[in-house]
């Protein structure tokens, strides 16, 4: 049976009147049935773009998708009319963003919005539509679910209405999930409560997850896989455990040193990366962390590594790496 | 008080209180917190947002007016000062924000802002040239830096332009308000690095608001934990990591994310029900009671002080 989601070769270009940049430049990727992959990155490395670009929700233009599948339950998506995609976006694909906010329409009601979600995409008939709305509402946790179907979003807080944008994602079961930074606007233990729903939601429908964070300790917490995006590229691909026990890349490694992890040893320093993220339309000859890599040779800077498979489920872009 | 009482206090908060008047009613932004900072001490102070933690930060500073209590500051009492006073007082103290961006005059290049608390002070050209000079050396910026403006500067940079300016006058105390909360992972790193540096160097201390527990367990020597305008808990780093008292102190560290797979699984989990109640109607008696695992009927009636807990800690609960 086909993966729940196979992206090979992704690339999206920003045509911009300063040129072209390559926003997402090969990227594949593929999610199991009831797996969580991690797509970690800082501003800028292209995650975002990669979501939208799966989803085929890229502000065209200036971005535009110039190569590469997206596969969903094995059909190829990038070739479909913007009709063919309304029917599987929510229904076989959904999605949650940062800001819930911006993803909820603030003059209807959380159940019209749930319920529109349901008449689009199922049989069900308006009466039962506003009664799995209400399921919904109850199944995502949301306090006083009966009460709250009337209310509009200005009335709910940040954690209520990211439970709505849920409820809508899952409503008609979809086979993948992406969820952008889907916490990074919540408090640390609204937080908390928003993973654990989308976990224990994940593991009772067998949903692949793309869970898009630039946070460490969130992708440590849900994540089975990790994908690790710089400046467009995958840079290295490893389990979850894999890849904080034995980073590879040194940007990896670098991001891990940076991030204080409470309850270990206190290193005195944090493990700083120097420099900053190059922008896109100024990318460095070679590779594209070469000037901030503290294991730079002389062969970064002429040529750009590809990614190598150094052990079974590992795959890393790095000639610091290779010679190990 | 606390341990701090064989040093000098630098900064020394009594019963602070902070009202805003709404169309809504009146919000209680800071309700009676009472909190020392000892000379060359980092204080954490952490909570959820709404919890009053940036309002005590203004109010220190002298940004909101205080509706009650006491703010001293190398033990005068800020609330009389005219405006040259409080001119003074601020060389004393300084702030930092989170959005570096939205705190640097556009308009201005980096230099001059860097040298705007230099000329208030009355510096001569000559003199504040050079210190603009090293000011941005002991910050990491580049000296051909002073002659441009800030949207040409990334994130991390603008934050290096906000301390130059904070530390032009040799400050004792900044106060950091969310310094890192916008940076990226590597860049963060780099301030919070830099942040502990000076204070190597020149012995400043700061009062350091994050809602972040991992930075704040890294970079302070005490924590201060805010719940609806309160001090629910104070300590020192490890006692508070490893020994927290107060339940809302176990919950924050129980929530958030650690970044090690191993020690998140194995820990154990008590996912916190519910949400901050609104601050416009803060429950009553203790006001952590609505969403407390341990709330009886006393903590709906009385509300807690802040009381002695051992090992130098403080907490505010019937039940430790």
């Amino acid at each position: 049976m086909a993966l729940p989601l196979e992206v090979r070769g992704l690339c999206t270009t920003l045509f911009t009147r300063r040129g072209e940049m390559k926003a997402v430049d090969g990227l594949s990727l593929s999610v199991g049935a009831g797996e969580t992959v991690a797509l970690v990155g800082e501003s800028g490395c292209g995650k975002s773009l990669s979501a939208l670009s799966v989803m085929r929700l890229l502000p065209d233009p200036p971005a535009r998708i110039v190569g590469g599948e997206v596969r969903l339950n094995g059909r190829d998506i990038v070739p479909l009319p913007e009709e063919g995609m309304l029917a599987i976006r929510g229904k076989e694909i959904g999605m949650i963003f940062q800001d819930p906010m911006s993803s909820l329409n603030p003059v209807a009601t959380v159940e019209k919005q749930i319920v529109e979600v349901l008449l689009a995409h199922t049989d069900l008939g308006r009466w039962q539509a506003r009664a799995r709305a209400h399921e919904l509402l109850e199944l995502v946790g949301m306090p006083d679910a009966a009460r709250r179907l009337d209310e509009y979003p200005h009335r709910l807080s940040g954690g209520m209405c990211q439970r709505v944008v849920i409820a809508m994602a899952i409503a008609c079961s979809p086979s993948v999930l992406i969820a952008d930074e889907p916490t990074t606007a919540l408090d640390v233990t609204v937080q908390a409560q928003v993973l654990a729903l989308l976990k224990k939601l994940q593991a009772d429908a067998g949903m692949a997850m793309v869970f898009i964070t630039h946070d460490l300790g969130v992708v440590a917490e849900t994540a089975d896989r990790v994908v690790v995006m710089y400046a467009g590229r995958k840079v290295e691909e490893a389990t979850v455990d894999d890849l904080f026990e034995t980073p590879l890349h040194p940007y990896t490694a670098g991001l891990i040193g940076a991030t204080p992890v409470p309850g270990a040893a206190r290193a005195e320093r944090l493990a700083d990366i120097p420099g900053m993220v190059p922008p896109l339309n100024a990318l460095p000859q070679g590779c594209a962390f070469a000037p901030r890599c503290n294991r730079v040779m002389e062969r970064c800077r002429q040529e750009r590594p590809e990614l190598t498979q150094p052990a079974a489920g590992r795959l890393v872009a790095c000639f610091a790496a290779e010679r190990g | 008080m606390n341990d701090a009482s064989d040093t000098a206090v630098l900064l020394s908060l009594r019963d602070v209180h902070v009202h805003f008047n709404t169309p809504n009613g009146v919000v209680r932004a800071v309700s009676g917190v009472s909190l020392d900072l000892a000379v060359g001490e980092t204080l954490g102070l952490v909570g959820e947002s709404g919890c009053g933690k940036s309002t005590l930060g203004k109010a220190i500073m002298k940004l909101v007016p205080i509706a009650g209590g006491e703010i001293r500051i190398e033990g005068s009492d800020i609330a009389p000062l005219d405006r040259k006073q409080l001119i003074d007082m601020r060389r004393k103290v300084q702030m930092i924000f989170q959005d570096p961006y939205g705190s640097l005059n556009p308009r201005s290049t980096v230099g001059r802002s860097v040298a705007q608390p230099l000329a208030l002070a009355g510096w001569k050209p000559e003199a504040m040239a050079e210190r603009v000079e090293t000011l941005l050396r002991w910050v990491g910026l580049p000296s051909d830096a002073k002659q441009r403006y800030p949207h040409e500067f990334s994130g991390g940079q603008r934050q290096r332009i906000g301390i130059a300016r904070a530390l032009a006058l040799s400050p004792r105390l900044i106060i950091c308000d969310e310094p890192v909360s916008a940076l990226d992972v590597s860049v963060r790193a780099q301030v919070i690095n830099l942040l502990e540096d000076l204070k190597g160097q020149f012995g400043v201390s700061y009062l350091f608001i994050s809602h972040d527990l991992s930075v704040v367990e890294h970079i302070a020597d005490r924590v201060a934990v805010m719940y609806l305008g309160m001090l629910v808990e104070t300590g020192g780093r490890d006692q508070i990591w490893q020994r927290p008292q107060h339940p809302y102190t176990k919950a924050l560290l129980a929530a958030a994310p650690i970044a090690n797979p191993r020690i998140a699984r194995s820990r154990q989990r008590t996912v916190l029900q519910g949400e901050l109640p609104s601050p416009l109607d803060p429950p009553a008696g203790c006001p952590f009671h609505s969403r407390c695992p341990i709330a009886q009927a006393r903590c709906q009636a009385e509300k807690p002080v802040l009381r002695p807990v051992g090992g130098g800690a403080l907490a505010a609960c019937h039940f430790v």
